[in-house]
């Protein structure tokens, strides 16, 4: 579409992981997301934070193009990922959706047991030939997500039964265990204690070395705390978009400064 | 600020009329409890007269009067050549002689006919299968006839003048005398549902419409889950949302309410005359159920389907997961106790329909009990249609029996719809 205006080099594609330029979404009539352009990069967490309604989660959605199952939704502009175009006819939404995996904001763990939450995704792609191998698979994805000495006896166990911080912690193990390139998490604390927020931003600080994270908060004490980047959404804008540290202490827009010193939203 | 506490009025919540404002509160309560608990009593009342009657009536059938007879098998009467066709009434008869040494030969036909019509293909079954019987003699209990069957469960009343009794004072006579030899006995009514229709009540049985209706509700089974379950996903989780689609699902509920007897109307002109299928088949009457059964099927699984939260496929989707997938592995598994109560439900609203089964011919006299979906046969409504137009008094009781039979396969199926339910239900 407008590629022409946005000029992909090879040397910024080392570090930029995706690459949004004018995206737009309706809901219906309603316009929901307006010109968003941002470079998210590989290997770090970017925060996206802003009032309710402001689009955020909207543009998350675009990522990995979950709003292609809403029917009303209609998305503008181009998403690269790694230089491709996702809206690319050639590309698979469901294919995309392995690559970039998804937490939500409540914990959704099927009701199946724990190890068949954590298998699903890698027995759909095929990704393990084997049961030893799905059985490491499983192991290395609970481990990632801290959860594997809480539950390595009862495998077999319905992840229903988890308390809610576990039932989230078992969503990301779900989640990496297709081994995505980049990982979305839509408000993934907000239906959580503070004991157990703590062990997810842990965790999140701990994909860092391995996924590009892209996390949609309420809370800016958790941007500021787990973030390297964060972007400012207002009224379906990105108002700003810049390092955590930078965004958090001296804003450029006036609507970023009052909305991190607790004046909108 | 002042003038909001200026506003402020204290209320004396112990004033009297306060209190009265709760007491009439509580009252109004304790009415609609009442109400309501007179209307489930009023219920529960017309349903204990209606399975009472049925069980005070309908019990009766399942005792048959027997009285028990020795042939003799008399190698001057029969053929050993042609058993199947030998004069096994002869043979009745000297039975009876021998019972009632005394009597005149013009009153020996009417001591016969204490004994079922079906007696004689009783006695001769019995040689066909073992020939070497051939003039020797077994003891061999039989069913009586009609009218003795009633006298002996008392609703022939001895006290009505002669003129106006069905059996007269000799044939009663003759009656008490086999009662007091201790030839009569009233065992267990086995034949109700291992013998197939018959005109004659005490051997009539409802072997033919339990194998009827066993064939169309398989036939309605196999066509309506498979189509209706298809329908109701496509609907659901493929189909765009537009005027076509709620088109299509104001229809769906719309033939949920279309009386039974127009989907007959429709089996008479499309199924028989158009396409020629045969008369009284089960597989027909299976086939209209199917049309009756599908919204049903439809609705239910649709309403499952809904019930499947949002948040469990939006996170098959988040992994990877095409639309396909979503619903096999997560979204139908998870509705699948929902869609089988509805389906249990309809099949047992098909069980219980006879409008359509009368249109398509199933309410024929048929004296053998299908061995295919596609011989002619009765089912249990059509049956007890049949038996409660006929005018013998035997067939008061087996209509009440037969309706019996049905209630308790329609409890049963609900009771299994159920308890799939508890067994299968979900939670998350």
């Amino acid at each position: 579409m407008n590629r022409a205006a946005a000029p992909v080099t090879p040397a910024v594609l080392a570090t930029v992981k995706i690459q949004a330029r004018g995206v737009q979404v309706f809901y219906g009539a309603a316009h929901a997301l307006k010109d968003v352009s941002i470079d998210i990069l590989d290997r770090t967490v970017t925060a996206f934070i802003g009032p309710s309604g402001c689009g955020k989660s909207t543009f998350l959605r675009c990522l990995n193009r979950m709003n292609d199952t809403i029917e009303i939704a209609r998305v503008e502009g181009t998403i690269l990922l790694d230089g491709q175009d996702i809206h690319d006819s050639g590309v698979d939404p469901v294919q995309l959706r392995a690559r970039v995996g998804m937490v939500f904001q409540k914990p959704n763990p099927f009701p199946k047991s724990i190890y068949d939450n954590v298998a699903y995704g890698p027995r759909i792609h095929g990704l393990a030939r084997n049961k030893a191998e799905l059985d490491a698979v499983v192991e290395r994805s609970l481990r990632r997500a801290a959860l594997w000495n809480e539950v390595k006896d009862r495998l077999a166990s319905p992840g229903t039964g988890l308390s809610g911080g576990q039932q989230q912690r078992l969503c990301i193990a779900r989640a990496v265990a297709t081994s995505p390139e980049v990982l979305l998490m839509d408000e993934p604390c907000s239906a959580l204690d503070p004991i157990a927020t703590a062990q997810v931003e842990e965790l999140i600080d701990e994909l860092r070395s391995q996924f590009s994270v892209v996390i949609v908060t309420h809370s800016m004490q958790q941007a500021a705390r787990v973030s390297q980047k964060t972007a400012f959404f207002h009224l379906g804008h990105l108002v700003e978009y810049g390092d955590t540290e930078q965004i958090f202490t001296i804003p450029r827009d006036p609507r970023t400064e009052s909305y991190i010193s607790g004046k909108i939203g | 600020m002042t003038d909001f506490r200026a506003e402020h009025r204290a209320i004396d919540w112990a004033s009297g009329e306060i209190g009265a404002r709760i007491r009439r509160r509580n009252r109004a309560q304790l009415r609609l409890r009442l109400v309501g608990m007179a209307a489930i009593g009023f219920a529960f009342a017309m349903l204990a007269t209606l399975v009472g009657s049925l069980l005070w009536t309908g019990t009766r059938a399942f005792r048959q009067t027997h009285v028990a007879i020795e042939v003799h098998y008399d190698a001057g009467i029969l053929n050993p050549d042609n058993l199947q066709r030998g004069n096994y009434r002869a043979i009745l008869g000297a039975t009876m002689q021998a019972l009632f040494p005394d009597l005149p030969d013009s009153a020996l036909r009417k001591a016969t006919a204490i004994l079922s019509n079906g007696a004689q293909f009783m006695v001769r079954d019995r040689i066909v299968a073992d020939p070497a019987l051939l003039g020797q003699r077994i003891s061999l209990r039989v069913p009586v006839s009609d009218p003795y069957d009633q006298l002996h469960k008392g609703l022939i009343d001895r006290e009505t003048p002669e003129e106006f009794r069905r059996l007269k004072d000799d044939e009663i006579a003759l009656w008490d005398r086999l009662e007091a030899a201790g030839a009569v006995s009233a065992p267990l009514n086995w034949g109700l549902i291992t013998n197939a229709d018959s005109r004659f009540p005490e051997l009539a049985g409802l072997r033919g419409a339990l194998m009827g209706s066993f064939w169309a509700l398989l036939t309605c089974f196999v066509l309506s889950f498979p189509i209706g379950i298809g329908a109701a996903i496509y609907l659901e989780e493929f189909a765009p949302k537009n005027r076509t689609s709620d088109f299509i699902e104001v229809n769906i509920n719309n033939l949920a309410a279309v009386p039974s007897v127009v989907f007959g109307l429709l089996g008479l002109a499309v199924f028989l005359n158009w396409l020629g299928l045969p008369r009284s088949a089960p597989f027909v009457g299976g086939m209209v159920l199917a049309l009756m059964t599908l919204p049903t099927i439809i609705i239910a699984t649709r309403a499952a389907l809904k019930a499947v939260p949002p948040s469990i496929r939006e996170a098959a989707l988040g992994l990877g997961a095409s639309r396909q997938q979503v619903v096999f592995h997560h979204v139908l598994p998870l509705a699948m106790p929902g869609i089988l109560t509805g389906t249990i439900i309809g099949l047992a609203q098909a069980l219980g329909e006879t409008a359509p089964l009368l249109l398509i011919g199933m309410n024929a006299f048929v004296t053998a009990a299908p061995g295919s979906p596609f011989d002619p046969s009765t089912a249990l409504p059509t049956q007890i249609f049949i038996w409660a137009d006929s005018p013998e008094r035997g067939f008061v009781s087996r209509t009440s029996a037969a309706i019996l039979v049905l209630l308790m396969f329609l409890v049963a199926m609900n009771a299994l719809a159920i308890y799939l339910r508890n067994r299968f239900e979900r939670k998350w």
